[in-house]
C-alpha cells in the first residue's frame, strides 16, 4: 500500500492510499482521478496514460522500458521526467509518490 | 436508458455524466458483471495474471457516483419506439427518453455434430475464460479451431502454460482476414518456433467424445485429440433487437458520424454500429476497443445536444509472447506493401499502401512506426515506398519531411 498523490495542471491534488501490485494509471482510473485516459487498459499501446513524475521520486520508480521510451517519444509535452503511469507498479517503496497529470493525453 | 452493459456502455455513462446529462441512467446488461474489458480475457486473465477486478472498465463505486442505476444479468427482449419502452427479460417495461444500443458483438458458434460436448469453448466473456481455465493444464492439449488473433493470442499463453497447441485454419495462412502475406509468415513461424503445430486447408467436419470432447474430425479426414477446443471463428454484431425495433442494420446498426439512428431518440456505438469513416471514403463496422471507447464519446456527446463527430483512424492490438502487434487503419485493398526492419530480430513493421497513400500499418514491436503512421493515415498521405523501407533514415525523419 502507497499513498499517492496525483496533482492535475491546474494544480488540484488528490492524495490516495492505492494497494501494491496496481499501476499508478489503475490507482488514477480506479479512483475517477480525471487527466489519465488509459484507452488501452495497461497495455502499453496507447500512450493516453502519460504523467509527469515529481523530481524527488524520479529514480525511485524504475527504469523506463523499451516499448515504453518509445511511445513516450510521441506523447504531447515529454520532459524528462515522463512516464506512462500503467507502467510503474505499485510497491511500498512507492509511499508518499506525487505525479502530475498533463493537460491533454492526446 | 443504455442496452449493453460493455466497453462501450461503461465509457458512456462517464461522458454523459461529464457532457452534463442530470436525469437518470439505466444500464441493462445481459452478462452478471460490471462493463469490463475483454483484451485481458485472451492475454493476462486467462494467463492467471490479472484478477477479476483489474479487468473491470471501472470499479463498482464508480456507477454509485455516476448514479447509475444498473441491471445486470438482464436481457432487454423488445424495444418499442412508437411509446419508447423496453421490455425485459423478467418482463418488465421500462420508459425512456433517449435510447442508447451498446450491444456489441457475439462469437459466430460451431454447428457441426459434437459442437456442444464439454470442452468445446469460445472466447467472449468473463465466463468463458473461467470454463477454458479448468482445462488449463500442463501436458493437456488444446485445438484452437481459427487462426485469427484471439485464436494466436491463446495459443500464446496455452504454449507458455505448457499445453500441447495444436490450430486448426481453414485458410492457407494466419490472420487471413486482416493481415498480409508476409506478415502471416511472421506469426505463423513465431508460433512454430514455440511449438506450435498448425494445419491449414482444414475444416472441423466434426467433434467426438463421451459427455467431454476428445477428438477433432477434420473434413479431409484427419483426427486430433484433445481436451480442450477453443473456436476463434469471428463474431457478430448483435443487431436483432435493433432490426427487430424497425431500425435500419446493414452489417450493424446503421449510425451517421455523430452515433445517431434514423430515429432521433436512439443512439448506438461499439462494435454492433455500421458507421462512416472519412479517412476509407466508405462505411465500416470494426472490432476494437478505441472504437468502442470513441464513438461512445460522441453518442454520449450528441445525447448531450452537443454534436462531436466520430472521424479517428482505427487501431488495435495484440499481445502474443514478447510481441507487442500495433496496427493502425485498415489494410484491406491496398495494392503495396512494404516491410521495414527485420522480421527474424522480431521487430518490423508493414506498412499497407494504396495508390501511394499509406493506408494502414503493423507493427510489431516498433512504437514509433505506429505513432507515425495513425497521423499519416488520417492525413491521407503519400509516402515514397523506398524510404519507408530504408531504415538508415530514421522514421521520423521519414514521416515529419515527405
Ligand atoms: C478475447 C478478446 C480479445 C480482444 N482483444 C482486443 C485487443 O487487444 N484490442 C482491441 O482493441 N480490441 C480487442 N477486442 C475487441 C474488444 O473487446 C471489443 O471491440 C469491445 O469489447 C467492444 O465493446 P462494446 O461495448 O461495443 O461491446 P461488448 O463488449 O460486446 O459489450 C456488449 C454487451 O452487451 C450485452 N448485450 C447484447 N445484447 C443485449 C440485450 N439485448 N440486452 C442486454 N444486454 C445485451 C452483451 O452481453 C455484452 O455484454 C477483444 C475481444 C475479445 C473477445
Ligand atoms: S494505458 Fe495505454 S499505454 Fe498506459
Amino acid at each position: 500500500m502507497a499513498k499517492i498523490t496525483y496533482v492535475e495542471h491546474t494544480g488540484e491534488k488528490r492524495e490516495l492510499e492505492v494497494a501494491n501490485g496496481l499501476t499508478v494509471m489503475e490507482g488514477a482510473v480506479n479512483n475517477l482521478v480525471p487527466g489519465i485516459d488509459a484507452d488501452c487498459g495497461g497495455a502499453c499501446a496507447c500512450a493516453t496514460c502519460h504523467v509527469y513524475v515529481d523530481e524527488a521520486w524520479k529514480d525511485k520508480v524504475g527504469e523506463v522500458g523499451d516499448m515504453e521510451e518509445t511511445m513516450l517519444d510521441f506523447v504531447e509535452g515529454r520532459e524528462a521526467n515522463s512516464r506512462l503511469s500503467c507502467q510503474i507498479k505499485i510497491t511500498d517503496e512507492l509511499d508518499g509518490l506525487v505525479v502530475k497529470t498533463p493537460e491533454s493525453q492526446h | 436508458m443504455i442496452i449493453g452493459a460493455g466497453h462501450a456502455a461503461g465509457q458512456a455513462v462517464a461522458s454523459l455524466r461529464s457532457g452534463g446529462h442530470e436525469g437518470s441512467i439505466t444500464l441493462i446488461g445481459e452478462e452478471p458483471y460490471i462493463p469490463y474489458q475483454r483484451p485481458p480475457l485472451s492475454k493476462a486473465f486467462l494467463a492467471g495474471e490479472l484478477g477479476i477486478e483489474r479487468v473491470y472498465f471501472k470499479p463498482p463505486e464508480f456507477y454509485d457516483t455516476a448514479k447509475a442505476d444498473l441491471r445486470l444479468g438482464t436481457l432487454v427482449n423488445k424495444i418499442d419506439r412508437a411509446s419508447k419502452s423496453l421490455t425485459l427479460s423478467d418482463g418488465e417495461t421500462l420508459a425512456y427518453d433517449k435510447l442508447l444500443l451498446t450491444t456489441g458483438s457475439r462469437v459466430r458458434k460451431l454447428n457441426c455434430p459434437g459442437a456442444d460436448l464439454e470442452g468445446v469453448t469460445y472466447l467472449r466473456t468473463i465466463d468463458d475464460v473461467e470454463i477454458i481455465k479448468k482445462y488449463f493444464a500442463p501436458g493437456k492439449t488444446v485445438i484452437i479451431v481459427g487462426a485469427g488473433y484471439i485464436g494466436l493470442e491463446v495459443a500464446a499463453v496455452a504454449r507458455k502454460h505448457g499445453l500441447n497447441v495444436k490450430v486448426i485454419e481453414m485458410e492457407d495462412r494466419v490472420l487471413a482476414r486482416v493481415t498480409s502475406p508476409e506478415v502471416s509468415q511472421f506469426f505463423h513461424d513465431v508460433h512454430t518456433d514455440a511449438g506450435v503445430e498448425i494445419h491449414y486447408g482444414q475444416a472441423v467436419s466434426a467433434f467426438e467424445g463421451d459427455g467431454q470432447v476428445r477428438k477433432v474430425i477434420t473434413q479431409s479426414g484427419d483426427t486430433f485429440d484433445a481436451d480442450l477446443v477453443v473456436a476463434g471463428i469471428g463474431i457478430l454484431p448483435n443487431i436483432e433487437l435493433a432490426e427487430a425495433a424497425g431500425l435500419a442494420c446493414e452489417n450493424g446498426i446503421v449510425v451517421d458520424e455523430f452515433a445517431r439512428t434514423d430515429d432521433e431518440a436512439v443512439f448506438s456505438a461499439g462494435d454492433c454500429t455500421n458507421h462512416p469513416s472519412k479517412v476509407y471514403g466508405r462505411r465500416i463496422r470494426l472490432e476494437s476497443v478505441h472504437n468502442a471507447l470513441e464513438q461512445a464519446k460522441s453518442a454520449a456527446s450528441a445525447m448531450c445536444g452537443t454534436l462531436k463527430e466520430y472521424d479517428q483512424v482505427p487501431w488495435f492490438w495484440s499481445d502474443q509472447y514478447d510481441l507487442k502487434l500495433q496496427i493502425a487503419g485498415l489494410s484491406q485493398g491496398y495494392d503495396e506493401v512494404v516491410v521495414r526492419g527485420d522480421p527474424s530480430a522480431r521487430k518490423f513493421a508493414a506498412f499497407y499502401l494504396k495508390d501511394g497513400v499509406l493506408i494502414a500499418v503493423d507493427a510489431v514491436n516498433s512504437a514509433p512506426e505506429f505513432m507515425l503512421s495513425k497521423k499519416l493515415i488520417a492525413d491521407k498521405a503519400s509516402v515514397a515506398p523506398e524510404r519507408l523501407a530504408d531504415t538508415s533514415i530514421s522514421i521520423k525523419e521519414i514521416m515529419t519531411k515527405q
